[in-house]
């Protein structure tokens, strides 16, 4: 690992790993228990492949009952306990610790109730995100959120990480599109939040949990809203000389009231490696290449369409293509869906990023990039979800050139400190993970982290609980709980009093 | 008794930071337009972020607005409208149902008690739109969270947190909202004379095609006269919004008729009437009588709470209307002993849900759970919670309770 200082393995916890696993095989019985290397090593990684390491033993639970027990058992000993999902994380989020429990969560794979008149599907975490939409589709309805590992990755992973998508501007993210879910708290508590009814009582804890990348509780259902499959999808292929006009053109196109189902752009690199890989007909002369998918009934689409063209044209675009077809949408997207393999193609290893920068900023960010790019002499082509500020930069390096992971990290890092410093953030929709957790302090001062390990406190004070991830450095609860109040220090006679 | 009026972020922190070295509870408020909804506070000081106030931040092309926690919402949607755009998730006002003015209301405060409208069907509430937050925690210490773009993953969100927390974790002293156009046309299809089952029916049917209902309420007879000054007389109103561009809102509402033609009477309404309906059905209108007979906010699965409501008419007095395709009920009661028992037992029975009481005396309000009482392990893990933030009990303690 380069230079990743996971948490020191716990010496008692490692002495006893045949006890713990044979305690896990009651609890877990038949084939649920995973302890030979050979086995595990298919559970070395999640998406973020560039950090492996085998775990203390692999559990694959089938029940709550199961979750809760093992938990509650970890608990009283100490030990610790990773949760995984399907394991495409792209930050680390499921990267398993010597000594700690790999809970897979891959067995909860049913769907547990279909309910059209409420427009929800109650799922077990296990379930694939695009397996949702398959269980409803020939009804017409469809899970709106759709992030790209959407073929693999499940829905109690999407919770744990907030996950996006191409179409996350017009239909929310995943928070906004799960109503409820049962979990199991460290201690082995299993507790429900919300429902099939909207807004929880008391506080938002299903807020919280959405997007807390596994380290508050372990996810056993998910209820989550479905929608009505839009009409029809039309899209636009538009290029720009600049990314500034491209940039412009987006902010235009909001700014005429025009939520698109998805806009996308793609910068000269990725444009060119994504047209020699699929030849999906992209002009090669541009600078910027938008695509803006607009859905719902055919009548507002064409309307729309009408619209977007016009904008495009008054902000200088060079070439506008209109989908005519279900073909040509498709053939539009291809390019962009093949973007991460097609760099691939060109280069032995890529580094995907995620920042999100507000969107006026574009223009100086790419130019910081192409600076970056020079320094560190590695290069890099950029996607863009460009409706809502969230930038894919794709590191181009040599797994095999000693120092160049390295390198690629560093320009990472260097990247995500320039989408903070024009006002972004470090991740728009892959997570914390292992990923960028050193870098958490460019974005939250101590009060700001400390306030949030607090929120962990309250669910798993002995930070039992996927320690290592989001948090650069883990502090004690009861540390934490001190209140240094200095009497007498305050400007109370500053407040003006009535 | 004391008012603290801060007209900055670091006076409330240093008030906070003197109530909690002096064990000293506020209570938190902005212009107080809520302050009859939770337990009634008796806490020595007041918290007043009523001049915590003014736009830091709005950048209409990317879609969001930044505040200070004591800016009236009513100027910061003439803002947004003069660039035609909107808070989509609606903010209800409560002026009108507990008796003080209307149009009052901070934008601190919609975050608090996680405000929405109508257009939460389709559009979420305060929480879906909530971008980012800075606060002061009743420990004294002022943090950060969340950022100004629309998608953000970084750390956990406890902006999210803030939402319905009614001031009890942190004091808000600056928000972060995503902010959407405001659709260019509003059209409302009204079918009449349906009894709750046939209307929760036509509202499940509605919702489930692609015609992008963004409303839909059901108003019995008798309550639909008491909307939009009496224009939709007694009869019975089954209500269904369609917003968006002209030629598309045109389309949808076509096939809505052509979905609903054999439901009943249809009936087109569009623009400023449309707009005065859904108004109305926002604010509660109906049980808006300048009374102090309990009101009950009530959130349960749509195809469920008009059989919840239907068990409870057994056994009291009640009237009720619907939004949200059903799920949301308002219920007006009698002052009644067993009402808050009664009401919650029937919610379980079907399915489950919560019920707020949003409208009572404060001494009504003092002798019954006002918020949903929570099952033991989820109410210990809400006050571990409220303990990391505040654990001397200092920020409205008790409202919750």
């Amino acid at each position: 690992m380069s230079g990743l200082a996971m948490p020191k393995p716990d010496a008692e916890t490692m002495r006893r790993r045949a006890e713990i696993v044979a305690d896990m095989r009651i609890i877990v019985p038949g084939e649920g228990v995973v302890d030979a290397a050979n086995e595990m090593r298919a559970f070395e990684s999640d998406g973020l492949t560039a950090y492996r390491q085998l775990p203390l033993v692999v559990v694959l639970p089938e029940t709550a009952a199961q979750v809760s027990r093992v938990l509650k058992y970890c608990n009283t000993r100490n030990i610790r306990v990773v949760p995984r999902g399907s394991g495409t994380s792209l930050s680390g989020g499921a990267l398993p610790l010597e000594d700690a429990v790999l809970l897979v969560m891959s067995r909860f794979n049913r769907i547990l109730q279909i309910d059209y008149p409420n427009r929800v599907v109650v799922a077990q975490p296990g379930v694939t995100n695009l397996g949702i939409t398959a269980a409803v589709e020939q009804e017409g309805f469809y899970y709106a959120p759709d992030p790209s590992s959407q073929i693999a990755c499940s829905i109690g992973g999407n919770v744990a990480e907030n996950s996006g998508g191409v179409h996350c501007l017009k239909y929310g993210l995943t928070a906004n599109n799960v109503l409820g879910i049962e979990m199991v708290l460290m201690n082995g508590e299993v507790v429900r939040l919300g429902g099939s009814h909207l807004d929880q009582e008391g506080y938002d804890l299903l807020g919280v949990m959405t997007g807390s990348e596994g380290l508050l509780g372990v996810v056993t259902e998910v209820t989550v809203r479905i929608l009505k499959m839009p009409e029809t999808a039309r899209a636009l292929l538009i290029g720009f000389p600049t990314s500034e006009e491209g940039g412009q053109c987006v902010a235009d196109i909001i700014g005429a009231g025009i939520i698109p189902g998805g806009m996308e752009m793609m910068d000269r690199p990725a444009i060119h490696a994504a047209e020699d890989f699929v030849h999906a007909g992209y002009p090669l002369d541009v600078e910027a290449l938008l695509i803006v998918e607009l859905d719902g009934p055919s009548v507002e689409v064409d309307h729309l369409i009408g619209l977007v063209e016009a904008i495009a044209h008054r902000n200088g675009s060079t070439t506008c293509r209109i989908s005519q077809s279900e073909q040509e949408r498709l053939s539009f997207w291809a390019g962009r869906k093949a973007a991460f393999p097609a760099v691939g193609r060109i280069s032995p290893d890529y580094y995907c990023m995620d920042g999100t920068i507000p969107r006026k900023e574009l223009p100086r960010v790419l130019a910081g990039m192409r600076d970056l790019s020079e320094k560190y002499g590695l290069g890099v082509a950029n996607v863009f979800h460009a409706g809502d500020g969230n930038l894919h930069p794709l590191i181009l390096y040599d797994a095999n050139v000693p120092g160049e992971l390295d390198k690629a990290e560093s320009f990472g890092a260097d990247i995500l400190r320039l989408c903070v410093e024009v006002g972004g953030v470090l991740t728009g929709e892959h997570g914390v993970g292992v990923e960028k957790r050193d870098l958490m302090p460019e974005m939250f001062n101590q009060i700001d982290l400390d306030q949030q390990m607090r929120v962990k406190c309250a669910f798993d004070p002995n930070h039992l609980l996927n320690p290592g991830k989001v948090f650069p450095q883990l502090r004690r609860c009861a540390e934490l709980g001190r209140m240094h109040v200095h009497r007498g220090q305050v400007a109370f006679p500053d407040i003006p009093r009535f | 008794m004391s008012t603290f009026t801060p007209p900055s972020p670091a006076e409330v922190l240093s008030t906070v930071q003197w109530a909690a070295a002096e064990d000293t509870p506020l209570e938190i408020q902005g212009h107080g337009s809520k302050r009859g909804i939770g337990r009634p506070l008796q806490t020595e000081h007041t918290l007043d972020l009523s001049k915590l106030t003014g736009v830091t931040l709005y950048e209409p092309a990317e879609l969001v607005l930044s505040a200070k926690a004591g800016t009236p919402l009513a100027e910061l949607e003439e803002l947004l409208a003069e660039n035609g755009q909107q808070f989509a998730f609606e903010p209800m006002d409560y002026g009108p149902l507990l008796g003080s003015e209307s149009g009052k209301g901070t934008i601190g405060g919609v975050l608090a008690s996680n405000l929405s409208g109508p257009r939460r069907l389709k559009a979420g509430a305060a929480r879906d739109h909530i971008l980012g937050i800075a606060a002061v925690s009743g420990r004294g210490e002022a943090f950060k969270s969340g950022g100004r773009v629309v998608k953000n993953v970084t750390g956990y969100d406890l902006s999210k947190l803030m939402a319905g927390s009614w001031g009890t974790l942190a004091v808000l002293t600056d928000v972060t909202f995503k902010v959407l156009p405001a659709a260019e046309v509003e059209v409302t299809l009204a079918i009449r004379g349906l009894l709750d089952d046939a209307a929760v029916a036509a509202m499940a049917l509605a919702l489930g095609s692609s015609a992008e209902v963004s409303s839909a309420a059901h108003l019995p007879e008798r309550i639909a006269a008491k909307v939009a000054a009496g224009r939709l007389g007694s009869d019975a109103a089954t209500l269904l919004r369609v917003e968006g561009f002209g030629p598309s809102v045109v389309y949808r509402i076509e096939a809505l008729k052509r979905l609903l033609g054999k439901a009943g009477p249809l009936e087109e309404i569009a623009g400023e009437a449309s707009k005065a309906i859904w108004r109305d059905i926002r604010d509660c209108a109906p049980f808006a009588d300048g009374g102090a007979r309990p009101v009950w906010r009530v959130s349960m699965a749509p195809s469920q709470a008009h059989h919840m409501v239907m068990a409870l008419r057994m056994q009291a007095a009640v009237d009720a209307f619907y939004d949200w395709q059903g799920g949301l009920v308002w219920l007006s009661m009698r002052e009644d002993d067993a009402e808050a028992e009664l009401l919650r037992g029937l919610i379980r029975k079907h399915g489950g849900g919560h019920a707020t009481l949003v409208r009572a005396s404060a001494p009504h309000r003092a002798a019954l759970p006002v918020f949903e009482p929570q099952p033991p392990h989820l109410a210990a893990l809400s006050a571990r919670l409220k303990a990391e933030f505040d654990p001397k009990q200092i920020l409205n303690p008790g409202r919750m309770a």
